[in-house]
C-alpha cells in the first residue's frame, strides 16, 4: 500500500497538503488497522498530497491526561508538537476522536498549533467538492444504517452532521437511536476506560449502548472512531448478532461504496 | 408612627439584613477556590446567560417538566411586580397604592399574576406528585435520601402556602369590596375585576363576616410578606439557591470545547525544565519563588471559584446522573453527588476558617470524606453530565482534578492504568508496541 512518510516526503523535498495522523489504535490494533487502510485508500483516490509520521509518530497523550497524568501527556504533547513543528505542518487529519481532540484543542497551549479534522468531515468535503464519486447503487442502497456519536467528536467538539450526512449519500436509510447526538450514550471506552476493567456495576456500558443500536433494527452500526468500533464489537458478539449487524466505520462504509 | 408601619420595618430590615450576611458567607466561601480568568467575550457570555438561564433553553430537552417549571418561574418573576406594591404598602401604611394611578392596567397586571399563580399552583402539585407518589427514579437515588428529600419537598409546600397568602388577600378583599367595605372603596361597593379572586373570592369568603374578612385578608398580606422573607433567608441554606445564581452561573460558563481540558500550568514548567538541554538541574531554586501548589485537588480549596459557583448552583435535579453512562449500568458514580459532596464539603471549611482562622485544617478532605477513588475511576469522561445540566454545571472538572491529585500526589492508580502509562512513556503506545513498527499496517495484507 502507497503511503508516504513526512521522512521521504523531505527527502524529496516536497511537503504535503495534509498530515494523516494514524493514532496508536490505528496503528496497532488488527480491527482499527482496517480503517486506516479504508482512509488511505480514500486519500489516494482522491490524490490527496498526504503523509504519515510512521515511526515518528507517538501517543498523542489523551489516555494519560483522561486518567489524571499530566506529566506523561505534556511529555508526549511536547515531543509530537516538537516532531510536528519541525516538519512544519499546517494541517491535520484523523480517524481517531480522541487523537482529533486533543491535537485541535489541547496541543496549541503548548504550541502546536494546526488546523485539524476529523476524517468525516474531510471525506464529506472531498465528496462535496466532487473529487470522490460514490455509486449509486452501491451495496448500501436501502440498508438501515444507525451511527453511534463518539463523545470525543460529538459532545466534546460539536460534529455531528458530517458522519450522518455520508451516510445519506450512500442513499442508506439513517435510522438514530432513542439516545443520540448531544444526548448520545458513551461507549465506554473514554477517559482512560479502554484501558482498564470497568469499576463495579450491574452492566458493562457498551452492552447498554449496543442495545439501543440493537433497538433500531440496523443492518450496519457505523461509529468514526476506533475505540468505539472495539466496543460495539464487542457488544454485537456479546449479544450474538455477528451474523446480521456489523459494526462499520464511516471511512469502510465510504471506500466500500466507492469500490476502492 | 403607626405600629403596623414599625412592625413591617423591623421584620424587613432584619430579613434583608439576615439574607445578606448569608450571601456574604457563601461568597466568601466561592471566593475560597482557586483564581481562573472567566471575564472575556462579554457578549458571547451575555447571550448564554440570556438563552439558559433566563430562558431556559437547556430544559426543554425534557417538555414536561420544562412546561412546569416554566409555570412556576414566570410566576415568580412576574409575582415580584405584586411585591413592590407589598412593600410600598407596608412602609407608608397604604393599601393597594398603584391601584388608582395604574388604574386599568393595575387590573390587568394584578389579573396576570393571579393566572400565572394558579398554573403555578398546578405545578407545584405536580412537581409534588412526581417527587412522592410517582417517585421518578432520579429524584429518589441514594444520594437523596434525607436532607435534599425534605429540603425539596419543604420548597414545594413553602410555594403552595405562598400562593394560598395571596389568593386569600385578594379573594377577601374582593368580597370586602363587593360589600363597601375594602380599604379602597372609601363605601362605595364593586369588583376588583381580577382573573381568578373575583370568582374564587366569593366562593370561598362569602360566609365570613365583615369583621373576619378584615382580619383573613391581614393574615393573607402578612403571610404573603413573610413567606416571601422567611423563603429569602430559606434560599441560602438550601439547594433552591440556583433561582439567584443560575445567573452568575451560566454567565461564567465555560466558553471552550468541552472536549478541552484544562492545561495545567505548574506542569508545563516542570516538563519543560526535563526537556531542555541547557536547564541546570542542581540550581539552587528562587528563594522568592512561591511554595509548589498541590497538583490536582485534594479538597474544595483546591478547585476553582467556578467549580465552588456550579456547587452552590445545584439544585440537584439529577439530569446528570440520569444521563450518566457510568451510573445507568449501576456504578457507583453520581455527578450530582459530587456536586452536593463538593458543597456540603465548601460549608463545612468555610464554617471552619471563620470559626478558627484562615489558615486552620480539620484534617478532612473532599477527597476521600466525601468522594471515594472508586466514584473517580468510574467516569468515561463523556461530558453527558455537562452537556445534560440546565444551569451549565461542569461535573466533570472536578473529577478530573481530583483523579490528577491521585495520580500524580499519591500514585494511586488502578493497575492496568499503570501499565498503559508506562507503555506510553516506553515505547509511544498505551499498549507494549514498539514505535518503529508504527507503519507495519502499510506492507500487511
Amino acid at each position: 500500500m502507497q503511503v508516504p512518510t513526512m521522512a521521504d516526503m523531505m527527502a524529496k523535498g516536497e511537503n504535503p497538503d495534509i498530515l494523516f495522523w494514524v493514532g496508536c489504535s490505528g496503528s496497532f490494533d488488527d480491527r482499527a488497522k482496517k480503517i486506516t487502510k479504508a482512509l488511505v485508500k480514500i486519500l489516494n483516490n482522491c490524490r490527496v498530497s498526504f503523509a504519515v509520521l510512521g515511526s515518528e509518530e507517538s501517543c498523542t497523550g489523551d489516555p494519560a491526561k483522561r486518567a489524571g497524568n499530566e506529566f506523561t501527556y505534556q511529555m508526549q504533547a511536547m515531543m509530537n508538537i516538537e516532531v510536528l513543528n519541525a516538519y512544519d505542518i499546517k494541517k491535520i487529519v484523523t480517524a481517531c476522536p480522541h487523537c482529533f481532540n486533543t491535537l485541535k484543542n489541547e496541543y496549541p497551549e503548548l504550541g502546536g498549533e494546526y488546523e485539524v479534522i476529523h476524517h468525516t468531515q474531510m471525506i464529506q468535503d472531498l465528496i462535496n467538492t466532487g473529487k470522490l464519486a460514490l455509486e449509486k447503487s452501491g451495496s448500501f442502497k436501502g440498508k438501515k444504517i444507525t451511527f453511534h456519536d463518539p463523545c470525543y467528536l460529538g459532545r466534546a467538539n460539536d460534529v455531528y452532521e458530517a458522519p450522518r450526512e455520508l451516510i445519506e449519500k450512500l442513499d442508506a436509510e439513517l435510522v438514530e437511536m432513542k439516545r443520540c447526538k448531544t444526548k448520545g450514550l458513551c461507549c465506554g471506552a473514554g477517559g482512560a476506560q479502554m484501558f482498564k476493567e470497568a469499576e463495579k456495576g450491574n452492566k458493562e456500558i457498551n452492552i447498554e449502548r449496543t442495545e439501543d443500536a440493537i433497538e433500531t433494527a440496523a443492518e450496519v452500526i457505523a461509529t468514526g472512531c476506533p475505540f468505539c468500533n472495539t466496543m460495539m464489537t464487542d457488544g454485537i458478539k456479546n449479544a450474538e448478532k455477528e451474523e446480521t449487524v456489523k459494526v462499520l466505520d464511516i471511512a469502510e462504509l465510504i471506500a466500500n461504496a466507492a469500490e476502492l | 408612627m403607626n405600629i403596623s408601619i414599625l412592625f413591617f420595618a423591623i421584620i424587613a430590615s432584619l430579613g434583608v439584613a439576615f439574607f445578606s450576611y448569608n450571601i456574604w458567607k457563601i461568597r466568601y466561601n466561592i471566593n475560597l477556590g482557586l483564581s481562573l480568568e472567566r471575564k472575556d467575550q462579554k457578549g458571547k457570555r451575555l447571550k448564554t446567560m440570556i438563552l439558559v438561564a433566563f430562558g431556559q433553553k437547556k430544559m426543554f430537552s425534557r417538555p414536561i417538566p420544562a412546561i412546569l417549571h416554566l409555570c412556576l418561574y414566570v410566576a415568580f418573576v412576574i409575582t415580584q411586580v405584586e411585591l413592590l406594591e407589598i412593600f410600598a404598602d407596608g412602609i407608608l401604611n397604604e393599601h393597594r397604592l398603584f391601584r388608582s394611578s395604574l388604574g386599568g392596567f393595575y387590573t390587568f397586571a394584578i389579573s396576570f399574576i393571579e393566572i400565572l399563580s394558579v398554573l403555578a399552583f398546578i405545578a407545584t402539585i405536580a412537581f409534588l406528585a412526581r417527587r412522592n407518589l410517582l417517585k421518578l427514579p432520579r429524584l429518589n437515588m441514594k444520594e437523596m435520601i434525607g436532607w435534599p428529600t425534605k429540603d425539596a419537598n419543604l420548597i414545594l409546600i413553602f410555594e403552595l402556602i405562598l400562593l394560598v397568602c395571596i389568593f386569600t388577600m385578594n379573594g377577601t378583599d374582593e368580597v370586602l369590596f363587593q360589600r363597601g367595605a375594602s380599604h379602597v372603596s372609601d363605601g362605595t361597593s364593586g369588583s376588583f375585576g381580577f382573573s381568578v379572586s373575583s370568582f374564587i373570592g366569593p366562593l370561598f369568603f362569602d360566609g365570613l363576616s365583615t369583621h373576619a374578612l378584615h382580619i383573613a385578608e391581614r393574615i393573607g398580606w402578612w403571610g404573603h410578606l413573610l413567606m416571601v422573607l422567611g423563603f429569602l433567608n430559606y434560599l441560602p441554606y438550601s439547594k433552591h439557591f440556583h433561582i439567584l445564581l443560575a445567573f452568575p452561573n451560566t454567565y461564567y460558563s465555560n466558553l471552550e470545547k468541552k472536549g478541552k481540558f484544562t492545561n495545567m500550568d505548574s506542569v508545563t514548567n516542570e516538563v519543560k525544565l526535563m526537556m531542555d538541554p541547557t536547564a541546570d538541574p542542581y540550581a539552587a531554586p528562587d528563594p522568592n519563588a512561591p511554595p509548589p501548589s498541590r497538583f490536582g485537588a485534594k479538597d474544595v480549596t483546591d478547585l476553582t471559584w467556578k467549580n465552588l459557583m456550579d456547587a452552590y448552583t445545584c439544585t440537584e435535579c439529577g439530569r446528570c446522573t440520569s444521563s450518566c453512562p457510568a451510573n445507568i449500568t449501576g456504578k457507583l458514580l453520581s455527578p450530582r453527588k459530587i456536586m452536593m459532596d463538593t458543597r456540603d464539603r465548601l460549608v463545612e471549611v468555610g464554617e471552619n476558617k471563620r470559626k478558627n482562622g484562615k489558615e486552620f485544617e480539620d484534617g478532612k478532605s473532599l477527597l476521600g470524606d466525601y468522594i471515594t477513588e472508586e466514584e473517580l475511576w468510574a467516569c468515561t469522561s463523556c461530558n453527558a453530565c455537562v452537556d445534560e445540566c440546565p444551569v451549565n454545571i461542569d461535573p466533570l472538572s472536578i473529577i478530573v482534578d481530583l483523579r490528577r491529585f491521585l495520580v500524580m500526589e499519591e500514585s494511586k492508580i488502578p493497575n492496568e492504568l499503570t501499565g498503559m502509562l508506562t507503555n506510553i512513556e516506553n515505547n509511544g503506545a498505551p499498549w507494549q508496541f514498539s514505535q518503529n513498527d508504527r507503519l507495519n499496517w502499510a506492507n500487511e495484507e
